[in-house]
């Protein structure tokens, strides 16, 4: 089932977001309670972010387990430093995710890379702005864990999970980065049924996947049209024709926030387009919670691409 | 069973996580004779609804104004007696489904499977529809003002359906009985395996489903339209096209392949 949201302030400004998503998430936590993600971006800042999980919140914990991630930290900084990136701020956001702040001229990829080397490391995310939180429970343990309540950027799309083709933990959790590519993110309400034919495809193109899920394809697909240089909506509109399965998905850019609808118009999506805001998710009552009064709200139609930038 | 947990939204759950009963009205409508005004904005939708019922049911109010409704799910379900109720608001998925009697207005839009299974009454919603509008609707009308989403009256079994504006893809699917006017353009795949039934449509067809077929217009037709539009104050009703089931779906014209290969 699934629960996807997404919003963006017209003006360009910056907005507690975290807390925004937070309320629009907890809202439709009976679409899945599995865990929660976001894709924030914050706002112009120096250098890059990138966040990295270092286990499974639901993994086994062995007597050393503690020492272990701390000495992963350390090596993942390491790695950093060793490619050549100068490393601003370190921060564990939990006891298995770090955050870390760089300042890097060289290659993205090699980075990221190297640091998935480490083993049991994920980078969840990685680019100029945006920040990727996803870990179990609902939207109110994450953003209590993660302390999202009073981030402040510029846009997000957020997922409730409920499990239906792949585990529960973090790596099938959403939102997915489009590795290697900077800045870009997903989030996918759906099934993908030619999954396997493109997994192999990205695959063959040099890409890799941390998961089993079928959502993570949509990032990689995006993005790597987005490198051949097609605009995010062309990319989307390519999609429809070459993504076949049931989705409502939602792609953030660094500066847009996209949605498209497959051809059946299978899976939910309420629209709202405020003159400051433009809310989406899979049910009204989450926008309500952004944007308490009546408002005029509508569901795209099937086959339909919509991209907004800020 | 123990270990009972609370949340803000009112609702209890037991150790399993399943939600517990809690049969208690709130008792906080205003009620001047046979009218009652609900301010909705701070209680459960399980509450809600049971206040609701013991209005309708118990208190003997006929025409009951619902505020602050906040586009929740499942608000004026399973309502099985004659009565008027106003929602001042936009509901969320599952509005007034399953009801049986009620005229009910919505002054706001609704989510996805408004009045599904509906039996009689009438439902006007004054905004826009999500998906499955009046899904396996069997009597009385339900009329939308403004658009609607996919699968209008998927499965209907009776009652008619009104859109003042475009409907998506696959309206009328496997639809049974009943009638359907839409005065916008349709998506892709109108009337696709129906039964019977009829759909009129004023706008432009995306495309036609399987076994849809343009039907001939007769005076019946004209009877019907004009007097669904005068009962609604909607004005004189667009220029429209029938559509009807082809029946060719009713019998196999065509062998299976395992057959094929036997007749060869």
């Amino acid at each position: 089932m699934c629960g996807i949201a997404g919003i963006i302030y017209r003006d360009g400004g910056e907005r507690q977001v975290g807390r925004d998503m937070t309320r629009m998430l907890q809202a439709m936590k009976h679409r899945g309670p599995d865990s929660t993600g976001y894709a924030l971006y914050r706002p112009e800042a120096v250098g890059y972010v990138m966040h990295v999980k270092l286990a499974e919140a639901n993994g086994q914990g062995d007597f050393e387990f503690a020492e272990r991630l701390r000495r992963q930290r350390d090596e993942i900084e390491a790695r950093i430093r060793a490619q050549g990136a100068r490393v601003r701020t370190s921060d564990p956001s939990t006891d298995h995710a770090l955050t870390v702040t760089f300042e890097h001229d060289g290659d993205l990829k090699r980075l990221a890379d190297y640091v998935e080397g480490v083993r049991g490391a994920e980078v969840l995310s990685l680019g100029r702005s945006l920040e990727i939180v996803k870990d179990l429970g609902d939207a109110r343990t994450v953003a209590a864990d993660y302390g999202l309540e009073g981030y402040v950027g510029t846009h997000a799309i957020g997922h409730a999970r409920m499990a239906t083709e792949s585990d529960v933990d973090i790596a099938n959790a959403h939102p997915y980065w489009a590795y290697p590519f900077p800045d870009v993110a997903v989030v996918h309400n759906g099934q993908l049924t030619n999954y396997h034919q493109w997994r192999r495809r990205l695959e063959r193109a040099g890409h890799r996947f941390q998961s089993d899920c079928d959502s993570e394809i949509i990032a990689v697909y995006l993005a790597e049209r987005m490198a051949q240089g097609d605009s995010l909506e062309e990319a989307m509109r390519r999609s429809l024709g070459e993504l076949d399965g049931v989705f409502t998905y939602i792609c953030v850019t660094e500066d847009a926030l996209g949605v498209a609808k497959d051809e059946l118009g299978a899976k939910p999506l309420v629209l709202y387009e405020g003159d400051d805001i433009v809310a989406l998710a899979s049910e009204e009552i989450a926008i309500r919670k952004v944007v308490d009064r009546e408002i005029e709200t509508h569901d795209p139609y099937e086959g339909e691409v919509m991209v907004w930038t800020r | 069973m123990d270990a009972v947990t609370a949340t803000d939204t009112g609702a209890t759950y037991d150790a399993r996580g399943l939600v517990e009963l809690d049969g208690s009205v709130p008792r906080i409508a205003t009620v001047d004779g046979d009218r009652a005004e609900l301010d909705a904005r701070e209680l459960s939708t399980r509450k809600i609804n049971a206040e609701l019922r013991w209005l309708l049911y118990e208190r003997g109010v006929r025409e009951v104004t619902v505020h602050n409704p906040s586009a929740r799910h499942s608000l004026g379900v399973g309502i099985l007696t004659r009565c008027r109720i106003t929602f001042e608001g936009s509901l969320g998925y599952f509005g007034c489904g399953l009801i049986d009697g009620p005229e009910v207005q919505i002054n706001g839009r609704v989510g996805w499977s408004v009045a599904e299974n509906m039996m009689s009454g009438v439902v006007v919603v004054e905004g826009n529809s999500g998906s499955l509008a009046g899904a396996a609707l069997r009597g009385g009308d339900l009329v939308i003002k403004g658009r609607t989403g996919a699968r209008t009256g998927i499965d209907q079994k009776g009652g008619t359906i009104l859109v003042l504006g475009s409907a998506g893809s696959m309206t009328g699917f496997m639809m049974q009985r009943g009638r359907q006017i839409i005065c916008g353009d349709v998506g892709p795949g109108l009337g696709d395996s129906m039964y019977d039934g009829t759909l009129y449509v004023a706008g432009r067809v995306a495309s036609l489903g399987i076994d849809c077929v343009e039907g001939q217009w007769t005076d019946a037709d004209t009877e019907l339209v004009e007097r669904k539009f005068s009962i609604y104050g909607l004005g004189s009703p667009p220029p429209l096209r029938k559509f009807v089931c082809g029946k060719k779906l009713y019998n196999y014209d065509s062998l299976e392949p395992s057959e094929r290969k036997l007749v060869l």
